[in-house]
């Protein structure tokens, strides 16, 4: 019952020419209208610090800031996304200046493997921007959409607690 | 996965010109749906219809009479922390809140939400029948793997669930859903909103192919003092309902004055008892008389096997959600239980 890739559509497709600000820097791509962001990302500008998990919207690794919020990049077509700004994980640090989130995931031992630190860090970031999270209880909670295979999420809760409660992290 | 063209809608004119002319083109907006079913082969759409740029669905706004007009294209996380909405329609902001994750919610338009499709893992699987899917083809999951599915309303056609946290909400306060197409505007009521399968499960609401949804509003009445959303879930966060419950109530000291209850993941749309609501009118607020209640709205519950705990977990849920919401504060972050 499978359908093979294929044209649905009457018209010949043409490739969208796409610019956003990605990490500050404007970048023009002509690409296929059906190319998530992510692979977008990844595949077109080279940005490979954005993780592919489940590419289903189910796990949180490919979490990227759009215009300062967080949402998935493997459920958002680059098309989608003309003229926005996006932030990914690269963007993150200012040169050799750590975030103060990244300082906090390193003091509080926020990972293992690190294939979904990306997402969390960008996660946090866009947490922290929101402002809705105040109790531990309600950081996990808003935090639910990124799953740690290593089970390193005591640490990073207590990464993010550090940076809201401890004060500044712009 | 097939390809497919993509267009920017301007206006809504533009959009429903666009639909109208192409059969098998889909609006896209937040995409959370979309995008996840076209990468299953579920969906195959031939052209995308952005209608993220329609500045008609972009808004939230005061009624005249008093209620809220929330605009199609807004995104669930804005509508959750809408002002009015936290402060007039808490019920509404905690069942989005319950919802998915903080980047979907991000993402989701409240549009979307109303016409996400079910997760029944055969809807979700292109090789296998699937009377939803393909018509005629069976439903695998009457005799299958069923813990996910309905016990309320089902048809020999179909038991899948619809999933949404959000319509839940919307189907208690009463909402009417404001629709645009080709040959004009009309309104529909919440509750008439979403369909039961019967023998067109492909149908899983009254929305034609070509109509684009504009708002849903809100009635005036909030329930902002005495109202609880309890989702019960295989997993403590970022999963969907395998029962979820609203419950809306005014009282006069401990009498019910008015009151609401509507049930998430065990119909093909949001369930509502007029009986068992016209049975608590009148009466104490307490656990007998939910107990009651939630007999009247499970009646002709049927399970299929594997979904048969949830007749019993849906009972409990309901006296339980009744009692937290004489004290809403008492609930935990994420629509968990109180403490
Ligand atoms: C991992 C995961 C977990 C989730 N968990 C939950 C959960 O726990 N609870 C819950 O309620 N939801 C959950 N969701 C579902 C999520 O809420 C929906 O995917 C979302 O609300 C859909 O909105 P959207 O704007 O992204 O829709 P899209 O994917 O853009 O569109 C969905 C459908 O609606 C149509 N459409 C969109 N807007 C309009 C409009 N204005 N008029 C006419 N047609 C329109 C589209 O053509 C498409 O057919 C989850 C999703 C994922 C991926
Ligand atoms: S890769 Fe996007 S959520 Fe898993
Ligand atoms: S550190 Fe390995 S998945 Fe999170």
């Amino acid at each position: 019952m499978g359908l093979k890739p294929q044209n649905l559509h009457k018209e010949p497709i043409l490739n969208c020419s796409v610019t956003f600000k990605i990490n500050g820097e404007e970048r023009n791509v002509s690409i296929q209208p059906w190319v998530s962001l992510l692979d977008c990302l990844r595949d077109h500008l080279n940005l490979t610090g954005t993780k592919k998990g489940c590419d289903h919207g189910q796990c949180g690794a490919c979490t990227v800031l759009c215009d300062g919020k967080r949402i998935l990049s493997c459920l958002t077509l680059a098309v989608m996304k003309d003229g926005a700004e996006i932030t990914s994980v690269e963007g993150i640090a200012k040169g050799d200046d750590l975030h103060p989130i990244q300082q906090a995931f390193i003091d509080h031992d926020a990972f293992q493997c690190g294939y979904c630190t990306p997402g969390q860090i960008c996660s946090a970031i866009g947490l922290l921007n929101e402002g809705k999270a105040g109790s531990r209880e309600e950081v996990k909670e808003l935090m639910s959409g990124n799953l740690c295979r290593c089970g390193a999420n005591v640490g990073i809760i207590d990464a993010i607690m550090q940076v809201k409660d401890g004060g500044s992290y712009e | 996965m097939n390809n497919f063209g993509y267009k920017q809608a301007e206006d809504t004119r533009e959009a429903i010109s666009l639909i109208e002319h192409n059969e098998t083109a889909k609006f896209v907006a937040g995409g959370t749906n979309l995008i996840d079913l076209w990468k299953y082969n579920i969906a195959n759409p031939s052209q995308l219809i952005d209608i993220n740029h329609l500045a008609e669905l972009s808004e939230i706004k005061t009624l005249e009479h008093g209620g809220l007009r929330l605009g199609a294209g807004v995104k669930n996380a804005d509508t959750a922390y809408h002002p009015v909405v936290e402060h007039q329609y808490p019920l509404l902001s905690k069942a989005i809140l319950a919802g998915a994750s903080a980047q979907i919610r991000n993402m989701a338009s409240n549009g979307g939400n109303l016409l996400q499709r079910t997760r029944c893992y055969y809807f979700y699987d292109a090789e296998v029948p699937c009377n939803k899917r393909i018509p005629g083809s069976g439903c695998p999951a009457k005799d299958g793997y069923n813990r996910i599915h309905a016990i309320l309303g089902t048809s020999e056609h179909c038991i899948a669930v619809f999933p949404s946290d959000m319509c839940v909400a919307l189907a208690a306060l009463d909402a009417v859903v404001n629709i645009t197409g080709p040959t004009g505007n009309r309104s529909i009521a919440f509750a008439d909103f979403h369909r039961l399968p019967d023998n067109r499960p492909d149908l899983d609401n009254n929305l034609k192919k070509d109509e684009l949804i504009t708002s849903i509003d809100l009635p005036e009445k909030g329930f902002a003092a005495n109202y609880a959303y309890l989702k019960l879930r295989d997993r403590h966060s970022y999963a969907f309902a395998l029962v979820s419950v609203a419950t809306a109530l005014e009282l006069k000291g401990n009498t019910i004055e008015d009151v609401k209850i509507a049930l998430g993941g065990v119909a093909h749309k949001p369930w509502r008892s007029t009986e068992a609501e016209e049975f608590l009118k009148g009466k104490a607020a307490n656990a007998e008389n939910f107990s009651i209640a939630a007999d009247l709205i499970l009646q002709g519950a049927k399970g299929f096997g594997y979904n048969e705990f949830k007749i019993k977990l849906a009972k409990k849920a309901i006296i339980r959600n009744g009692l937290m919401a004489l004290n809403p504060e008492s609930q935990l972050p994420g629509a968990q239980p109180s403490a």
